[in-house]
């Protein structure tokens, strides 16, 4: 239906291509999922689909794109409105108007479609994704679930024959990306809408993908059936690394069908009880930071109410929750920022809120959500002489060679985050804590940040990750405290919390019982035997 | 009959009104503010806005915005008081002997302070009542109408204007926001403490967020079909101009011959006609251009012809005072000020948008909980 032939794209200032003859063919009616690690060019290859590629992005494109056989490259993206529904990596950034009716109308109207039309395809489009209960409601007071649910209601109101979605559920908690999704497969089985979607998460992804688009990094493009991708593709999922590790053919692809195989791998059940048994007891006793009883309030609304919770030096601990549950809010009332109505908070037998932020800094370190709002400066180099003396040999020991005259817009997210962290450690702080630094990594990315944060407790740190990524959590944390509407629902230990709460369980405990955790420990185990 | 009741009493179940219809009338009665500086029916008349107001605002956010107009006439008439006590010169009755501020000869037919009379005082403060009272009528008519509705009933030639105006709207909360984000995370850091350095740690990243929320706005604007446009051909478009450049020069003689008294009344009123119409003929040629649709456009019904023709007889009323009843309308400083039956009733025909108007439509949910990090932030710089 819709063929890519031969397209190459060169970014502007640049002389490597981020795509290079790339050829391509979208189905009627499948969902193809573009993966391959950050930078790799899955934004440029769905910009291209959508027409905003090379027209808001600069460079050059050769190459041709074929709706139908008509070529269509020449076409600006608004008289490709009607034909594909493009939904960017920020739905917010996207929102026209401000109140969802009106949001899913737009499109249309644009179109020019009779009034009757528009109306009835409101209605169903507002059934369809389940957000009728909604229809009144001003954009900016959604969750970020419901959010995404109406960007992509807003491209369908115009029955596009392909739905382009970039990274639909990366910025979501675990239960509201399932939302998503199934309101993505949905499209796919009840209307026969073409999906193409790019994610690198790819765990929850991949069961409903019927093709998979591999970039690797060197422009080239590979396409298969999943199974056959996925076994030498650089990005994938626990399951799949599990598969191929314990030699499984076909690899797994849900946790279903790895179920089905772990029947013949003997391994201990219950891998908690084994844990309590151990020697493995933490002294619990070095606490950097205490906090109790803090209540913070937004117009006599509580957004954290009664929460107390203790950080031990040498340990990561994970606040995990839904978006909005209070985990921002929290970071910053242990940092001293947000001003608490009661409680306490004591980091080496100082109040953080009572100092200046200098005094701050030194106490705890707090790495906000957009790592980008601490930069400013025109060079790495400049960035680490303003950060103070050791910013730079920190930097390096985080991630070595970053080149000193680099723009630090021009890193990578996780060189980025890198720069951000080691920008905060060099006032030295005891407490380290971490709003969503998974957002936008890769896997490899986020294996080298999970090295960073345990380096961090081996020089006695205690780290806080606040994050959504369930998969990070199993890789890095050692406790794991879960909020709800601004209160501690469980906290604990990282094994005994996911084997209570399947929604916070990686997939690996999902198929092998609670308490594994690692492929590493899944296939150890099975090896011993 | 009872059935034509029912049809009619359909029109007033609870909904916005046409947002048109509420701004016609607060202009109808601006007119007739400007028309008169009688403070009798200028009081009057603040008091039939004030109750149109009361009855009809919903509880929208812009339904506050009356309180801010009425601070704002308040302003004016005591500015204006002041004016006269500074700059008083007016002979009559004195009430406050203040000495006068001596200035240099050149400065002539200039007196500072000196004997402030009752005449000047009231002169003031007729002016500035009646000035106040057309600065109400407008805040009556932002309090009333939806702006974002308004803006979608312009004609389809203008929707691109439109637009822009609807985007600075919703994208200035968003830049507050971003400051306040920015503002708390630079403390996060060491860095430049210098005041010109200090702007530009904080400058930096607020514009770089503010240029990629706009370059994102216009890429989903853009796949969202924004800015199609009907091919025309090259005929229609220069009729085009041509009309819109004959409504210009028909509108400015004819304003110019309106306000300059020796030009006869023929010619203004023949070159506002056609300017008006040739502007008319223009927007709607161009408007042909857009090929957009209104998703559950406005209804004009009979409660909106109501409010409007309401403001116009007032409108009216105003007009026919200040020609026919000079006295009532332009009261003489010295006597105290006298109404007549039909002045009184001009204004208050006004209020019938109170009785026809229909119930606000129930208020938009109100966020139930705002981002977290709109929380943060805002508590980040208190």
């Amino acid at each position: 239906m819709i063929e890519l032939r031969g397209i190459t794209f060169t970014p502007p200032d640049s002389s490597e291509h981020v795509l290079k003859d790339v050829d391509l063919t979208i189905e009627e009616g499948e969902l193809l999922l573009v993966s391959g690690p950050t930078g790799s060019g899955k934004s440029t290859l769905l910009g291209v689909l959508a027409g905003l590629v090379p027209r808001f992005t600069g460079g050059a494109l050769e190459g041709d794109l074929l709706l139908d056989g008509t070529s269509i490259i020449r076409t600006p993206p608004r008289e490709r409105a009607g034909i594909i529904g493009y939904v960017g990596q920020d739905p917010v950034a996207g929102f026209v108007t401000d109140t969802v009716e009106e949001e899913l109308a737009y499109g249309m109207e644009q179109l020019g479609l009779p009034p009757a039309t528009m109306r009835r395809r409101v209605e169903e489009t507002l059934d369809l994704l389940g957000i009728a209960g909604l229809r009144h409601r001003s954009l900016r007071t959604l969750s970020g679930g419901q959010q995404q649910r109406v960007a992509i209601g807003s491209v369908l109101t115009t029955h596009p024959r392909v739905v382009v979605l970039d990274e639909p559920t990366s910025a979501l908690d675990p239960t509201a990306a399932e939302d998503v999704l199934a309101t993505i497969t949905r499209l796919v089985h009840d209307l026969g809408t073409s999906v193409v979607l790019a994610e690198h998460r790819l765990e929850r992804v991949v069961p409903f993908a019927d093709r998979i688009a591999l970039l690797v990094g060197d422009g080239s493009l590979t396409v298969g059936e999943p199974t056959d991708i996925l076994t030498d593709s650089p990005v994938v999922p626990p399951l799949v690394e599990l598969g191929r590790q314990l030699g499984w053919s076909p690899l797994p692809l849900t946790v279903r069908e790895a179920k089905r195989r772990a029947k013949g791998v003997g391994y201990p059940v219950d891998r908690v009880s084994l844990d309590l048994t151990g020697t493995e007891t933490p002294d619990k006793s070095m606490k950097c930071l205490s906090s109790s009883g803090l209540t913070v309030t937004r117009a006599r609304t509580p957004v954290l109410h009664d929460v107390s919770i203790e950080l031990p030096a040498g340990r990561v601990t994970a606040l995990m929750g839904r978006n909005g549950a209070g985990k921002s809010t929290l970071l910053w009332t242990l940092q001293g920022t947000q001003k608490r109505l009661a409680g306490s908070v004591e980091v080496a037998g100082k109040d953080p809120a009572a100092l200046d932020p200098e005094g701050r800094r030194a106490l705890v370190g707090l790495l906000p959500q957009t790592a980008a709002d601490l930069l400013y400066l025109e060079t790495v180099a400049e960035e680490c002489d303003a950060g103070g003396p050791r910013t730079r040999e920190i930097l390096d020991s985080l991630v070595p060679g970053i080149p000193d005259d680099q723009h630090p817009r021009d890193l990578s997210e996780g060189q980025r985050l890198a720069l951000a962290l080691a920008l905060i450690l060099s006032a030295d702080p005891p407490v380290v804590l971490l709003d969503e630094p998974t957002r936008g990594l890769d896997y490899a990315a986020k294996h080298a940040l999970a090295e960073i944060l345990r380096g961090l407790t081996v020089a006695g740190k205690a780290v806080l990750v606040a994050t959504h990524d369930v998969e990070f959590v199993a890789e890095v944390a050692d406790d794991v405290i879960v909020l709800a509407d601004g209160e501690v629902v469980s906290s604990g230990d990282v094994r005994s919390v996911t084997a209570e709460s399947p929604a916070f369980a990686p997939q690996v405990s999902k198929v092998f019982g609670p308490g594994w955790l690692a492929v590493r420990e899944v296939v150890e185990a099975v090896r011993e035997r | 009959m009872s059935s034509l009741l029912r049809t009619a009493a359909v029109a007033r179940l609870p909904r916005d009104l046409h947002p048109v219809a509420w701004w016609v009338w607060a202009i109808g009665l601006a007119a007739y503010a400007s028309f008169t500086t009688n403070p009798l029916l200028l009081l009057l008349l603040v008091g039939v806005v004030s109750v149109v107001v009361a009855a009809c605002r919903g509880e929208q956010l812009w339904a506050k915005a009356f309180r801010l107009y009425a601070g704002l006439a308040l302003f004016i008439v005591v500015t204006r008081v002041l004016f006269r006590v500074l700059l008083g010169a007016v002979p009559g009755h004195v009430i406050l002997d203040l000495p006068e501020i001596p200035l240099p000869e050149w400065v002539l037919g200039i007196r500072l302070l000196g004997p402030l009379t009752r005449e000047a005082l009231l002169a003031g403060l007729y002016d500035g009542m009646r000035l106040g009272a057309i600065v109400l009528c407008v805040g009556a008519a932002n309090a009333l109408a939806n702006p974002k509705r308004l803006l979608r009933s312009l004609p389809p030639a203008l929707y691109e204007i439109g637009t822009a105006v609807v985007v600075a709207v919703t994208v200035l909360p968003q830049l507050a926001e971003s400051v306040q984000r920015v503002r708390a995370a630079q403390r996060l850091r060491a860095g430049a403490t210098g005041k010109v350095r200090r702007l530009r740690r904080f400058l930096v990243p607020v514009l770089e967020d503010a240029l990629e929320r706009s370059m994102a706005l216009a890429a989903g604007m853009d796949t969202r079909g924004y800015g199609r446009t009907a091919g025309l051909p090259a005929a229609t478009r220069r009729v085009t101009s041509t009309l819109m450049l004959v409504s210009l020069v028909g509108l400015c003689v004819g304003v110019y011959a309106i306000l300059d008294g020796t030009t006869p009344g023929w010619l203004a009123a023949t070159m506002l006609g056609l300017g008006a119409v040739a502007a008319a003929g223009g927007l709607t040629l161009a408007g042909r251009r857009v090929t957009r649709t209104v998703y559950r456009p406005d209804r004009w019904r009979w409660p909106e012809v109501v409010v409007a023709l309401s403001g116009v007889v007032v409108a009216a009323a105003g007009w026919w005072i200040a020609r026919d009843q000079v006295p009532i309308a332009f009261p003489a400083v010295s006597t105290a000020p006298q109404v007549t039956l039909v002045a009184m009733a001009g204004v208050l025909v006004g209020l019938a948008p109170a009785l026809a108007a229909p119930a606000p439509a129930s208020p938009l949910f109100e966020p139930v909980s705002e981002t977290v990090s709109e929380a943060i932030s805002k508590e980040a710089v208190a």
